[in-house]
């Protein structure tokens, strides 16, 4: 492999990963609050791009504003999902909670069957993120810099809400101790339902940004992405927002070399993720962040 | 008589917080042994160090004569060492005969395949587990509860099957985290029955937590007193009663409080 | 007192079985082949539920791997009971791996090694899985599920590809699946109600506890998946010897989402409602198909909607969650002296 070729798959797996990271981060900060793997997390994100289809390609809204429009509906159905479908099982057994999730997740998937149909649609890009550079002998399609651009930004507002907010101080305190913290005066529910829109609007992100990489939409798309985002939230350290952004970059430049080192076993690409968690699990299991979360 | 457990200046630290300096306790068989103190003195941080539940941070943990320190809860259980749970740890789906039962499974004898063939070593072991279940029921008198969900059980009854249900697994040394809380004083006078009874007749030696002074007071031979995870004193509840640090720190609160 | 009584039980129980397959002869002889064929699939439905509850159900740690656990079973069956030539005439592509394209053995054992190299597979991700916390199982069992997927894809020496194997004999009958049924439902309530079983019932309830009373958590929960995954594994085999064809789409998540419904349906840990919950299933969801199918209201012709039915299973085990945890059975299990209880209180409460 030459080094330009290798330039090119790094540049390529550290837009890959950065999509996961956004999606990641969804994944680990709802565990982190109330343990509930979101199975759903994947699905939302699906929903962002055909949210983001309709207005920009059936209405025909300019992106700049269509996009943003279709990030705020995922984070408002994100916002539903848990009010309708998790707060009520808040307080039943973990169990049920996890399977409401794989409920919700296959409503999502199926719905999108039934009102989108299930042939993937285009997704044509805007004009912007279309071009392709060519420095050097290294071709460089420009999304897969706008897309570390975006996640760079969209990161930093994480980490500012996350880290310094009150806000984002209520989510890590509840993380520690719900019932504490609720004694001591916090809209619980209120923090919980901010982390799902925060966590859907960033995984909207995701989604808009992965429909015009492939640049293809359908209903199923947000199966492999979660599961893959959800690994590299393990990966980072269940729980931690910068474990997640870490571990979903990762990710991504590993998949990526996987497949540019090992052409042959291209078909085998899916599976490296999953042979990444089975070996967190037995080597390091609180992952590269490292934090034990109380039971 | 021959000490039973032994701690070794255990010291337990959460995040940079220390729960626990350097405890050295040391109980002998057959003996029952209180360790008190105020809220937050480290008492069931000790348990959980010396069952197993938790790694202590420094120091070693010794039970007939051999180092247990970090062991797994379920292979110190087998050594023979029992608890029971502050805040009450029942299988509350379960019937209270099946809670029971649970504590037998260590020493059971047929191996799955037997139990999915149903062969003869099954049905006369599980008989036997049975038997002997209920046997214990009677004992901490809940026979007549026996087909009852266990979480249905009033306050004071799931105290007891919890005892039960530890006595099963048939231990040297049992340890009791709080077995008078919620309990009336008649309930409570005839818990210090049963405990006496467990070591006079099944000779076993007893580590008590408790805030009833009267019970601790009424059976413990020996008392430990602890406050902010230190060791303030040890002695007979006689001396105990008169230590003034011990007023001053655990009875005064208590006082307080009342 | 208690003898006579399991004597008694022991013997109704007998009758009982004897009946339902003497029903099932009959049907077997009378009924269409579309019935038989629902009565089979019926069968292998209990078969799967009654595995998956245990992990799911009595043990109470989340799973999601049926869908995976079943296609190695059925490929492993398929493989072994095809024939050398049938092997040749099917791999098109690429021939398959030696001593794979030489190796045919009988039925009975082609399903039970399956069983056994799903059970080993169970172990073998069981060992990082359990060790950790018990979360992670739902998520490396629904990604070894995209594995086996990938797998069962990409390895076109084993596995024919997107082809998938096809041809393979009928031999999975009525006999066949209900009797594997029977055994399968004997086993595993032996085992839930032994003190196995209750040690796996106390991890549900409350792990530390568990623990507390001696029992190795780890390899319990181990027991319970591997366990579990050799049934399945069986099942898979006999489902693949039913359907004559099997490829990489028949085991996607579809499959464990439906087992999901038929045990949350059922009664989350319970072995009557598991079974329950499949029969429930395997016949409601034929009456479902019509939501796919085209119709006309009204003079209006309405076109069939594919997913339909999906969606309506996803909002139902939503609200079955919200709003009926218990399922039908709760985790009460039938029982001869639950009928006599309750028949002996009717006559009571006459008098």
């Amino acid at each position: 492999m030459t080094l330009s070729t290798f330039i090119q798959q790094l540049i390529n797996g550290f837009s890959l990963g950065s999509l996961y990271a956004l999606i990641a981060i969804g994944y680990t900060m709802v565990y982190g609050i109330i343990r509930l793997i979101n199975f759903a997390h994947g699905d939302v994100m699906m929903m962002s791009t055909y949210f983001a289809f309709f207005g920009y390609l059936i209405f025909r809204i300019p992106w700049y504003i269509s996009f943003p429009i279709a990030m705020i509906l995922t984070a408002v159905l994100g916002v539903l999902i848990d009010r309708g479908a998790y707060k009520p099982v808040r307080n039943a057994p973990r169990i049920s909670a996890l399977i409401t999730a794989i409920g919700v997740s296959f409503f999502l998937e199926n719905f999108g069957i039934v009102v989108f149909g299930g042939r993937p649609k285009g997704f044509k890009i805007p004009k912007l993120f279309g071009a392709i550079f060519n420095v050097k002998g290294i071709t460089i399609p420009a999304l897969s810099l706008w897309i570390p651009f975006f996640t760079a930004v969209f990161l930093f507002l994480t980490f500012y809400i996350v880290y310094r907010t009150r806000r984002g101080m209520a989510m890590r305190a509840i993380s520690r101790d719900m019932d504490t913290t609720r004694i001591m005066g916090v809209d619980v529910d209120g923090v919980i339902s901010f982390t799902f829109a925060l966590g859907s609007f960033l995984a909207a992100a995701g989604g808009i940004m992965w429909a015009m990489k492939y640049p293809q939409i359908n209903p199923l798309m947000g199966i492999i992405p979660g599961l893959k985002a959800f690994v590299a939230a393990v990966f980072g350290g269940i729980g931690n927002v910068v474990g997640a952004a870490i571990g979903g970059i990762l990710l991504g430049i590993i998949e990526i070399m996987f497949v540019a080192f090992f052409p042959q076993l291209a078909g085998y690409r899916d599976a490296v993720a999953f042979f990444l968690l089975i070996g967190v699990l037995i080597f390091k299991p609180t992952g590269i962040m490292g934090e034990v979360l109380p039971e | 008589m021959a000490t039973l457990l032994k701690t070794e200046n255990i010291v337990m630290k959460f995040e940079g917080l220390t729960a626990i300096n350097n405890l050295n306790l040391e109980i002998q068989e057959h003996q029952i042994f209180g360790l008190i103190g105020p809220n937050g003195a480290g008492k069931t941080t000790a348990f959980n160090v010396i069952t197993g539940f938790l790694v202590p941070t420094e120091g070693k943990v010794y039970f007939k004569g051999e180092d247990i320190t970090g062991l797994k809860p379920n292979h110190i259980t087998k050594r023979g060492i029992a608890r029971t749970f502050q805040n009450i740890k029942l299988f509350p789906e379960m019937s209270v005969i099946e809670n029971v039962m649970t504590g037998f499974h260590i020493h059971r004898k047929f191996n799955f395949f037997e139990a999915m063939f149903r062969l003869p070593r099954f049905f006369k072991d599980e008989t036997k587990m049975y038997k002997k279940g209920m046997e214990l029921l009677d004992l901490v008198g809940l026979t007549q509860f026996a087909n009852d969900q266990a979480g249905s059980l009033p306050y004071g009854h799931q105290r007891k099957l919890e005892i039960a249900r530890a006595l099963a697994t048939a231990p040297t040394m049992l340890l009791l985290d709080e077995p008078a809380a919620g309990m009336n004083p008649q309930e409570s006078s005839e818990l210090m029955d049963l405990i006496k009874k467990l070591r006079d007749e099944m000779g076993l030696t007893i580590l008590l937590i408790e805030h009833d002074m009267k019970v601790v007071m009424g059976i413990c031979e020996r008392i430990k007193v602890l406050d902010h995870g230190e060791e303030i004193a040890e002695g007979t509840p006689e001396e105990i009663r008169n230590n003034p640090r011990v007023i001053e720190a655990y009875l005064g609160e208590a006082r307080k409080v009342a | 007192m208690i003898d006579k009584r399991r004597i008694r039980n022991w013997i109704l129980t007998t009758i009982s079985v004897i009946l339902l397959f003497l029903l099932l002869g009959y049907l077997n002889k009378h009924a269409s082949s579309y019935v038989i064929q629902i009565l089979n699939v019926t069968a292998i439905y209990i078969i799967l539920t009654v595995s998956y509850n245990l992990i799911n159900g009595i043990t109470g740690q989340f799973s999601l791997e049926p869908n995976a656990f079943v296609a190695i079973g059925a490929y492993t069956a398929a493989l072994l009971t095809m024939t050398p030539q049938e092997k040749a005439m099917t791999f098109i592509i690429q021939p398959c791996i030696s001593p794979l394209n030489h190796i045919s053995i009988p039925f009975l054992p082609a399903i039970l090694i399956g069983g056994v190299v799903t059970a080993i597979l169970a172990f073998l991700m069981g060992i990082p899985v359990f060790r950790v916390r018990g979360d992670y199982l739902a998520i490396v069992t629904l990604g070894f599920g995209e594995i086996v997927r990938v797998f069962a894809t990409n390895a076109i020496p084993i596995t024919n590809g997107a082809l998938g194997l096809k041809g393979l004999h009928q031999y999975t009958n009525i006999w066949w699946s209900w009797g594997t049924a029977a055994v399968v439902v004997f086993f595993i309530v032996g085992l839930v109600n032994s003190s196995y079983g209750r040690a796996m019932k106390a991890i549900r309830e409350d792990e530390a506890a568990a623990q507390a009373m001696g029992i190795n958590t780890f390899w319990h929960k181990m027991l319970a998946f591997v366990v579990a995954a050799f049934f399945e594994g069986v099942g898979g085999g006999l489902l693949a010897h039913l359907l004559t064809t099997i490829d990489p789409r028949l085991f996607t998540f579809f499959l464990t989402f439906n087992l999901l419904i038929m045990i949350v349906a059922g009664g989350l840990g319970s072995t009557t409602g598991a079974i329950i919950g499949a029969i429930l299933f395997a016949w409601g969801s034929e009456l479902l198909r019509w939501m796919e199918e085209p119709h006309v209201f009204f003079g209006l012709h309405v076109p069939g909607i594919p997913g339909m039915r999906m969606v309506t299973f996803s909002i139902l085990l939503i609200l079955l969650m919200i709003f009926a945890r218990n399922g039908i059975m709760g985790r009460k299990e039938f029982s001869w002296d639950g009928i006599f209880n309750f028949f002996n209180k009717k006559i009571l409460r006459r008098a």
